[in-house]
């Protein structure tokens, strides 16, 4: 089930966007996704995608890594583009009974569905090329300005690395309690009602279970002189390299020239 | 030196108190085992030791610091490690050296010292070669090892194991018991190991026994584990060697009380005239 799915995952590498720090990354990622959003017209689209096709490309990460995380999401893309193309109101270049495809839909749905590929891609060069410590030491530090203004940037960072620590846990836990219930006759076989039912036998005591880890986990982090994120250091400190402000700048002139200019 | 001087300690909302008028002193150095069966309290002394719980009477001080003062907490629980039975709930990140890193993190030292002591803590538990990996994919005895790595990191100067061994198989047990050993002799931490199988308590320096909420009895192993009747009314079982020495004594043999396996064998090598 987790193998099946690679989108999130990471993808170890040593490539040149791997070396990358994670808050350059960030950046490149959030600031390509606006670009995105934001272009009109087909130069806008040639732009952005081979903007954004240089990195893919040198993440070095296998195309069909980036497939089997992309093809669970078609469905959406699919559907968010038949919706444009059927609902967008403009010049109709084809009708057939309820049916109507007008021109602006069909650039609408061509626009839409070349968003939301970009949108799924970019969000996967971000998380195959960094691991997740990585990924959350860059949102805290990225979001540290923003404590001021009450965003809790060490405490969404902490429950971000627990929450990471504690899923394959969760997950080994799921599989004990699945085991044990069988063990002692549980069917669970039958259809998806039944299916539901068997599956609140398994949340109720993971639940219980998650509670008591919870319990211990925070006093263990006490005993360790754990007292919130004031006056914590890092082992890993970020820093950044002359690359990463390239990258940065040449990202920002992109963006910035694609949405100016209004392509 | 901890000084425990007439502690008691109640849940608040449970009549009964846990623990009752608990006088003991933990020296520097020594290797202390503190035996007692579920439900005598042994938890939640160790929680006293380090400032998690403040005794409900009587006062914990360590070197010179009260429990009782919230400023002297983080200095107190900088000196005093407690660790607990189940690694899996006490190692907090996703990658080894991260979780060892941990506590000097929260300590505010330098990158540099951090990774000193994350290497140096490593090496000491033997689990440095697994600095990289997830602690998902490790033993229960290896996660124990790194949980313990973590709480050296943090340079204890007293160390409170609670029941460190017992969701660990037999490996794993020898694993960490090594450790703390090894701990103890080589970089002079005071260890304190509670625990229920009274085996572990052999290679103590003292041991003591708690039982329903009270210490009842405070010596050396050899005195207080070949006291096989009263172990029994404190919920306990002597050492197998102490119970299979009881059974050769009552069949006439006359043998003084030992712990070691292997004096054991030569005594019998010598009843046995070989």
């Amino acid at each position: 089930m987790m193998n099946s799915f690679t989108f999130g995952q990471y993808i170890p590498g040593e490539s040149y966007v791997h070396s990358l720090d994670p808050r350059t990354k960030l950046y490149l990622v959030v600031a390509a996704m606006v670009a995105v959003l934001g272009v009109n017209t087909l130069w806008g689209v040639v732009i952005t995608a081979l903007f954004i096709a240089i990195f893919i490309l040198a993440a070095r990460v296998p195309a069909r890594v980036f497939w089997s995380g992309t093809r669970p999401l078609l469905i959406v893309v699919v559907i968010t583009a038949l919706f444009q193309i059927f609902f967008v109101p403009g010049e109709v270049i084809y009708r057939w009974w309820l049916v109507t495809v007008t021109d602006a839909g069909l650039k609408m749905g061509a626009l839409m569905t070349y968003r939301l590929l970009m949108v799924i891609l970019l969000a996967q060069l971000l998380t195959f090329t960094t691991s997740p410590l990585q990924l959350t030491d860059g949102l805290e530090r990225v979001l540290r300005p923003f404590s001021k203004v009450g965003i809790p940037a060490h405490e969404l960072a902490m429950i971000m690395t627990i929450a990471l620590r504690f899923i394959p846990v969760f997950f080994e836990e799921g599989h004990k309690i699945t085991r044990a219930q069988v063990s002692r006759g549980a069917d669970f076989r039958g259809g998806w009602l039944k299916s539901a039912q068997n599956l609140v036998s398994i949340i109720v005591p993971l639940f219980v279970r998650a509670f008591h880890r919870a319990d211990e986990l925070a006093l263990a982090m006490e005993a360790r002189c754990y007292t919130g994120g004031e006056g914590r250091t890092r082992l890993h400190v970020m820093v950044m390299s002359p690359a990463d402000y390239c990258v940065m700048a040449v990202t920002t002139g992109v963006v910035l020239f694609v949405i100016l200019s209004g392509l | 030196m901890i000084k425990v001087q007439g502690v008691g300690f109640s849940y608040p909302g449970l009549e009964s108190p846990v623990l009752q008028d608990i006088n003991l002193e933990i020296r520097p150095g020594e290797f202390l085992a503190l035996l007692g069966r579920n439900g005598s309290g042994k938890s939640t002394l160790t929680k006293l030791l380090n400032g998690l719980l403040i005794p409900s009477t009587g006062e914990v001080v360590v070197d010179g610091l009260n429990t009782r003062d919230d400023k002297n907490l983080s200095r107190i629980r900088q000196r005093v490690g407690l660790l607990f039975s189940n690694p899996d709930n006490q190692l907090v990140a996703g990658i080894v050296e991260e979780d060892v890193a941990f506590g000097p993190e929260n300590l505010g030292l330098s990158a540099n010292e951090i990774r000193d002591r994350v290497s140096w803590a490593l090496s000491v538990v033997g689990m440095l070669d697994y600095r990289k990996h997830p602690p998902h994919l490790l033993s229960g005895g290896q996660k124990q090892r790194v949980a313990i790595a973590g709480i050296l990191a943090l340079k204890p100067r007293y160390m409170v194991l609670d029941e460190p061994t017992s969701m660990l198989d037999p490996q794993g047990r020898d694993e960490v018991l090594r450790t703390l050993i090894d701990l103890n002799r080589e970089q002079g931490t005071t260890i304190v190991l509670v625990t229920h199988f009274v085996e572990e308590a052999t290679t103590a320096d003292r041991v003591m026994v708690l039982d329903q909420g009270k210490l009842v009895m405070t010596g050396s192993p050899l005195e207080v584990l070949t006291r096989t009747g009263d172990l029994h009314t404190w919920g306990l079982q002597a050492p197998e060697i102490v119970l299979l020495c009881q059974e050769l004594r009552t069949l006439g043999h006359n043998l003084p009380p030992v712990l070691e396996g292997e004096q054991v064998v030569k005594m019998i090598r010598t009843l046995m005239g070989g």
